[in-house]
């Protein structure tokens, strides 16, 4: 009997103090797994020597060097050259010539990031565009082995993607497919049609079908309801799974380093190679990834709304 | 407006057969109800005629047109869902409007029909809310406003106060019919609730795994049930039934169950010796002491000005609807006397009934 509260206890109400476990539960978790994150942050604006100085700097002067040294490519030249340059053009010129070295050109790096773009959304919106109709298509109609054909779907995913690499390889060496952003856009839509056509089906099986039967006896086609009606109801869905597929999209990594090299390399490949060229260069590659992050933040936050609702899987009456 | 014809129609759902040759008509501007048990194919039927399930063989006439493979489109209809499918992306204005601008209307057009749906539904105030806060009979109303707009040729409801509470429902059972009153809209409603058929339908048509048992007014259907599955389905409580052996001549007007001889209406067919079943209505039977049918009161349900007596009798139990000064104490002994012109006969083997003067005058029998 506690003779401290005055008020009933709730029975489903959470307790202060389970409230109070909670709340360190969870900002526990968040500072452990932001702390990864923000050292790569903070990589980026040191200097090397900063990025590898033991033990490890938590405060530093900040350094544009990692970026210069990502979106450049330097040359060591001699003092004289250097000082025949006359004077320096802007401050990645300015850090540059402090380590002996010139800017030779651009890197690869804004290529490979559009490179990481092209390849990621367009892989997602086809196979987003290809899961909603193929979704509609099991949740509406009768169709012959519906059950058996969505378990062959769903069995592309059990076993690990890379298993497949060498038949991959060679299939696309073989149709010129290998180091082009078709091909890389086809691979990943086929691993992510899978996924889009199970979590879909899913959100349009929770749509009645009542309101395409009403728009059709209004007189719309099949296919015009479906564009109207389901379609914008299925927009939870839908931006959910997007979400699921750019992120396996933007983040593949094995068959990026299998099947690309010159042209279509993306930039989960690139970004290690960063540290090879001139020693280790740790800001940069701290810089390069903190960039790469920024596009999957900026899709997630602009579709968050309906990524809250959409993770719920449809289990709260709208 | 227009007339609805439904010839032969059959349905099949692999083995199933859902709708087993159904015909009947629906003149303009009236109010039909389908009723029946879930799963009895009224919901198929309506379906039908809408166009959103074909028919495995049949016709379907709309207004003198055989529409029976049309799409549900081009049937120029207007549908009233149980769940309402009011679109939750739009407002109640664009829902109503929806199916005009399926058409193609213009806008001037649309805002006048609009209006003038918002004003006979008197859901003006709403027009501009999302659906989605709207309580259930807004939300009715609204749908009913989707339908009426179109000004179609005939509205098919499925249920459509399947989704309100009881009391509610009450109220816009009223409503729908006023509706149709101004309307004068030929209307064909699906319910499994025989108070709102009863209340609202011109003609009701009670179907029964796939068949229509019986097409007919409320008072028809109600007074001369030509099937034990009719009769039984029909009123609160159900027909009592008491079953007895005999064989009936033309022109009988007595039956005999065991001591007690029953007045009934003339018989007009001969019936060989078989199991019958005597309908009687609860509200039509007396207590009588002089009566030699007797039977031991079980119970006794109060209901303010009537009370429903359950009697055990050799025949089986039967509930008697009396006014409630009435004193019946349980487990005493009460004889039971019938309304004579008021009492049906069946077949037990098949549930048809037996011709007599009950249904002289009927369009069955």
């Amino acid at each position: 009997m506690s003779s401290a509260s005055t008020t009933a206890h709730s029975v489903v109400e959470p307790s202060a103090n389970s409230k109070r476990l909670a709340g360190f539960l969870v900002i526990l978790y968040a500072v452990i797994s932001m702390i990864p994150l923000a050292w790569i942050f903070a990589t980026g604006w040191k200097t090397p020597p900063d990025s590898i100085s033991y033990p490890p700097k938590v405060v530093f002067d900040p350094s544009l060097e990692g970026y210069c040294n990502l979106f450049t490519t330097r040359t060591r030249q001699t003092q004289d050259y250097i000082e025949a340059q006359g004077p320096p053009q802007g401050a990645c010129d300015e850090v540059t010539r402090k380590r002996e070295m010139v800017i030779a050109g651009p890197s690869n790096y804004v290529p490979r990031f559009i490179n990481s773009l092209i390849i990621a959304f367009g892989s997602t919106f086809l196979a987003v565009a290809l899961g909603v109709l193929s979704a509609y298509a099991f949740s509406r109609f009768k169709i012959p082995l519906a059950d058996d054909l969505l378990f062959f779907i769903l069995s592309t995913r059990m076993m690990p993607p890379i298993a497949v690499a060498i038949p991959i390889y060679l299939m696309y060496r073989e149709l010129g497919l290998s180091d082009s952003a078709l091909g890389m856009i086809l691979l990943y839509t086929a691993v992510n049609v899978s996924l889009a056509v199970w979590l879909l089906k899913g959100f349009i099986d929770e749509i009645p079908r009542e309101y395409e039967e009403a728009a059709m006896i209004d007189g719309y086609t099949r296919l015009h309801a479906f564009f109207k009606v389901v379609l914008p109801q299925a927009a939870t869905g839908i931006a959910a799974t997007a979400i699921f597929c750019l992120i396996f999209a933007w983040n593949e990594y094995a068959f990026a380093v299998l099947l690309t090299s010159g042209r279509a390399q993306t930039a989960p490949p690139f970004i290690p190679t960063i540290i090879g060229e001139g020693g280790m260069d740790w800001p940069a590659v701290g810089a390069g990834t903190t960039l790469f992050l920024i596009p999957i933040v900026v899709f997630t936050v602009l579709l968050r709304k309906h990524l809250l609702r959409g993770i719920t899987f449809g289990a709260v009456r709208k | 407006m227009a007339e609805i014809r439904v010839e032969d129609l059959q349905k099949r759902f692999g083995e199933f057969v859902a709708v087993k040759r159904s015909s009947f008509t629906v003149a303009d501007g009236e109010f039909v109800v389908l009723l029946g048990p879930s799963g009895c194919g009224k919901t198929t039927t309506l379906r039908m005629i809408a166009g959103l399930e074909l028919p495995t063989s049949g016709r379907i006439l709309l207004g003198g047109d055989d529409v029976t493979f049309h799409r549900a489109g081009e049937r120029d209809i207007a549908f009233v869902f149980q769940l309402f499918a009011l679109y939750p992306h739009m407002n109640v204005r664009q829902n109503i409007a929806f199916p005009l601008k399926c058409q193609g209307m213009s806008r001037s057009e649309v805002a006048r029909r609009v209006a003038e749906a918002g004003r006979i539904l008197r859901i003006e105030h709403i027009l501009d809310k999302p659906v989605s806060g709207l309580s259930g009979g807004d939300r009715q109303r609204v749908a009913l406003g989707r339908a009426i707009v179109r000004e179609p040729k005939c509205f098919l409801m499925d249920e459509p106060l399947g989704a309100l509470d009881s009391e509610f429902r009450h109220v816009m059972c009223g409503e729908l019919r006023g509706l149709h009153d101004r309307l004068k809209a030929t209307t064909v409603y699906v319910t499994h609730d025989q108070l709102e058929a009863m209340s609202m339908a011109d003609k009701i048509a009670v179907m029964n795994k796939g068949v229509i048992e019986q097409y007919a007014t409320p008072q028809e259907i109600y007074q001369r049930p030509v099937s034990m599955f009719v009769a039984d389905f029909i009123g609160s409580p159900s027909m009592n039934f008491l079953r007895f052996q005999s064989a009936l001549a033309p022109g009988d007007d007595v039956v005999s169950l065991g001591e007690a001889r029953i007045g009934i209406p003339a018989i007009r067919e001969a019936v060989p010796a078989a199991e019958l079943a005597l309908g009687v209505r609860p509200e039509h039977i007396r207590f009588d002491d002089g009566s030699s049918l007797r039977g031991e009161v079980y119970g006794t349900e109060y209901l303010g000005t009537t009370q429903i007596v359950t009697v055990d009798t050799a025949f089986g139990q039967v509930k008697a609807r009396t006014g409630s000064d009435i004193r019946v104490a349980d487990g005493s002994h009460v004889g039971l006397s019938f309304d004579a012109a008021r009492l049906s006969l069946f077949r037990a083997s098949d549930g048809g009934c037996i011709r007599s003067a009950l249904y002289e005058g009927s369009t069955h029998g």
